[in-house]
């Protein structure tokens, strides 16, 4: 394209007189043939990497969303530790530090604060801000779109479960496991919490009508589920109907399966089920996957079109 | 599926009835094309059967007061706006039902348009160009808009100004077909204002079809081969720019201060003619004496007058610019016209309402 650095418009005087402007012309130089669209894989790794790179450079949410639940486990497991373990047996064997089981709630919170509230809050404010809008305008699909909000949520949720990991071992001496077959219940479980979590805060931003009060209206239910959901209580000791609004919503299921993966056999028996339950796990958080999918692709919306 | 065959059959109704194709248009049909479209917010019409077609190649101006429904207009021709009635077509397919190609080959620069984000400028045009297949260089784009040493720099610590101009290096990157420019130049300052239009000459080069709305009107004559005023949601006139109001539009109008002090005002083809008639008449050089050729902001604001329904603001505020126009220095003066005409100079009545009359016909201004 020609540059207008040296054109005439710099000359000032051109600006007094009455436009002449140029007659409407067909002939213009051939313009360059039509090249296919960019790929829509290929264009949603650039979004994810794009996504990341903004998201690290955003200091608030680096710190409400990515390092929160490394702080709550770091006061939770500062602020109990002169109580011992719990779970253990009459005798006093077994049982588990305090961290332990900090650090498995905290997982699963991590899985919640970088999907649902991260993505809920993010896509509700790019709307209400028009980014949206204007990626809209672009030839970029939704779907490559959507790679670059989950790599995004996958990219930051793996780094932060590293470091929850990480402090909890190296901060309070939490013993990680050695088999194989628990870090590979970890790793469905959270691949798939996280993909649930991230659908889910796709479906709430459609909820805020402004940016403004998207805070205000994806905060509440995530803080609420954590509540519920043995993230911050003790699961077992929540009463029985508690339990069972909780058991509707996935994060009850992301925290129940963090515990198979990292706590000893006997917990089990703690668990509403007196089991670990994994294949319950599995189906209800399929199913959330499900609706996730459906009600992100019925509510989703470049803009709202008036 | 009702709803939506209902709809389809009242496209093809207003397609027949306005003359215009909902098909491709071919090679050498109209690049955006407006059949009857009305928007309706409740009952209250913002856009009113607005009809116009503007050919590829074409830099079209829409021209209108702050909630005209310019930019309701660019929103449904861009399909984030859609009409209550009628159609609209750009490039051959009605914007509701964009595909990637057809964004691909559409720029749009809104007059609302996002929080950059916390990238630079180099990574926000960088990866836009990234979505586009035909896209510019970045770097080149970067420095088109005037941008080529806050390259690196956050785009939200760049000032309003110099953030309009990522807006309209986004709307830009991916070598538009067609380039709806909603209000680009808001917030530059002169300098950037004439790079500005140094950038869309070359696109006009490159036969990029571009509808502009704008309130600077000397941006509109430079750059727009036609204009259209909008007001009060209808297209009250289209032109080119030299033809806008009609050809009375443009009579000279003579300005003097009477013996009375009272300040009169005549519009005549023969301005030299009529001074001295003044000034065989009143035997001496008559004061505050002017001989002014209406603007196109005279024009104009006599336009969107009509337009507003007499509105009592409206009026007010035509008046004085007129006022400050014929203060100004462009004292033109090479009609030839032996025919001496006069119309009023209250600027709420018709310029097209010529009485010819012999005899200057002067009244006291407003």
């Amino acid at each position: 394209m020609n540059t207008p650095t040296t054109s005439k418009a710099d000359k000032a005087d051109q600006a007094a007189q009455p436009a002449q402007p140029p007659q409407p012309t067909q002939a213009g130089p051939a313009r360059k043939p039509p090249h296919p669209l960019p790929g829509i894989l290929r264009t949603g790794a650039r979004r994810a990497a794009f996504e990341i790179r903004g998201y690290f450079r955003a200091g608030d949410t680096v710190f409400f969303t990515f390092l929160f639940p490394v702080m709550m486990l770091v006061i939770f497991s500062a602020a109990f530790s002169s109580q011992g373990n719990i779970g253990t047996a009459a005798d006093g064997s077994g049982g588990v530090s305090i961290a332990t089981y900090y650090m498995t709630g905290m997982l699963a919170a991590g899985m919640l604060l970088s999907g649902t509230q991260g993505l809920g809050i993010d896509i509700a404010v790019e709307k209400s801000e028009g980014t949206l809008a204007r990626l809209g305008a672009s030839p970029l699909s939704p779907v490559s779109y959507f790679i670059g909000k989950f790599g995004q949520v996958l990219v930051t949720g793996t780094v932060q479960a590293a470091l929850i990991l990480l402090v909890a071992r190296f901060a309070f001496g939490v013993e990680l496991p050695s088999e194989p077959g628990r870090w590979l219940t970890f790793a469905w479980v959270f691949l798939l919490g996280t993909a649930v979590a991230a659908l889910l805060g796709v479906a709430l931003s459609a909820v805020p009508r402004t940016g403004k009060s998207a805070t205000a209206v994806v905060l509440p239910p995530v803080l609420i589920l954590q509540f519920i959901s043995g993230v911050y209580l003790q699961f077992s000791m929540l009463p029985e109907w508690l339990q069972n609004i909780a058991s509707v919503f996935p994060l009850r299921w992301m925290a129940q399966g963090m515990r198979a993966a990292f706590l000893p056999e006997v917990f089990a028996t703690a668990e509403p089920a007196g089991e670990w339950g994994l294949g319950l796990v599995c189906a209800v958080l399929v199913g959330w996957l499900i609706a996730g999918v459906a009600l992100s692709a019925l509510t989703f919306r470049w803009s709202r079109r008036s | 599926m009702a709803v939506s065959a209902f709809r389809w059959c009242r496209r093809q109704w207003v397609a027949r009835n306005t003359g215009v194709m909902t098909i491709s248009p071919g090679p050498d049909g109209p690049a955006i094309t407006l059949a009857g479209i009305t928007k309706r917010y409740g009952t209250r019409p913002v856009v009113s059967d607005v009809s116009l077609a503007i050919p590829a190649g074409e830099t079209f101006a829409l021209l209108g007061p702050n909630g005209a429904g310019k930019s309701t207009t660019v929103g449904m021709l861009t399909g984030t706006v859609r009409p209550s009635a009628g159609h609209t077509s750009v490039l051959g397919t009605d914007p509701l039902r964009a595909t990637r190609a057809w964004k691909s080959r559409v720029g749009v620069v809104r007059q609302k348009t996002g929080e950059p984000g916390p990238y630079t400028v180099a990574e926000l045009v960088g990866h836009f160009a990234a979505l586009y297949p035909n896209p510019r260089s970045p770097e080149e784009v970067i420095a088109a808009v005037g941008l080529g040493s806050h390259a690196g720099s956050r785009v939200g610590k760049l000032s309003g100004g110099q953030q309009r101009r990522v807006d309209v290096a986004l709307g830009i990157i991916g070598s538009p077909e067609v380039l709806f420019l909603d209000e680009p130049t808001t917030g530059f300052d002169p300098a950037a204002r004439h790079q500005f239009w140094g950038l869309i000459e070359s696109l006009q080069a490159e036969g990029t079809t571009i509808l502009l709305t704008t309130h600077y009107l000397e941006e509109a004559a430079r750059l727009a081969h036609r204009a259209g005023v909008i007001a009060g949601g209808e297209l009250v006139a289209v032109d080119t720019i030299d033809g806008l109001g009609g050809p009375e539009a443009r009579t000279p109008v003579v300005s003097w201060r009477d013996e009375g002090g009272v300040r009169r005002r005549a519009r005549t083809h023969a301005p030299s003619a009529f001074v001295a008639e003044l000034l065989a008449e009143t035997g001496g050089e008559p004061a505050e004496l002017t001989v002014v050729r209406p603007t196109l902001e005279d024009i104009y604001l006599d336009l969107i007058a009509e337009g507003a329904d007499a509105d009592a603001d409206t009026d007010a505020d035509a008046d004085t610019d007129t006022d400050a126009a014929a203060a100004g220095t462009n004292t033109t003066n090479t009609n030839t016209n032996t025919n001496t005409t006069t119309t009023t100079t209250n600027t709420t009545t018709t310029n097209t309402a010529a009485h010819p009359t012999a005899t200057r016909a002067e009244e006291p201004a407003a």
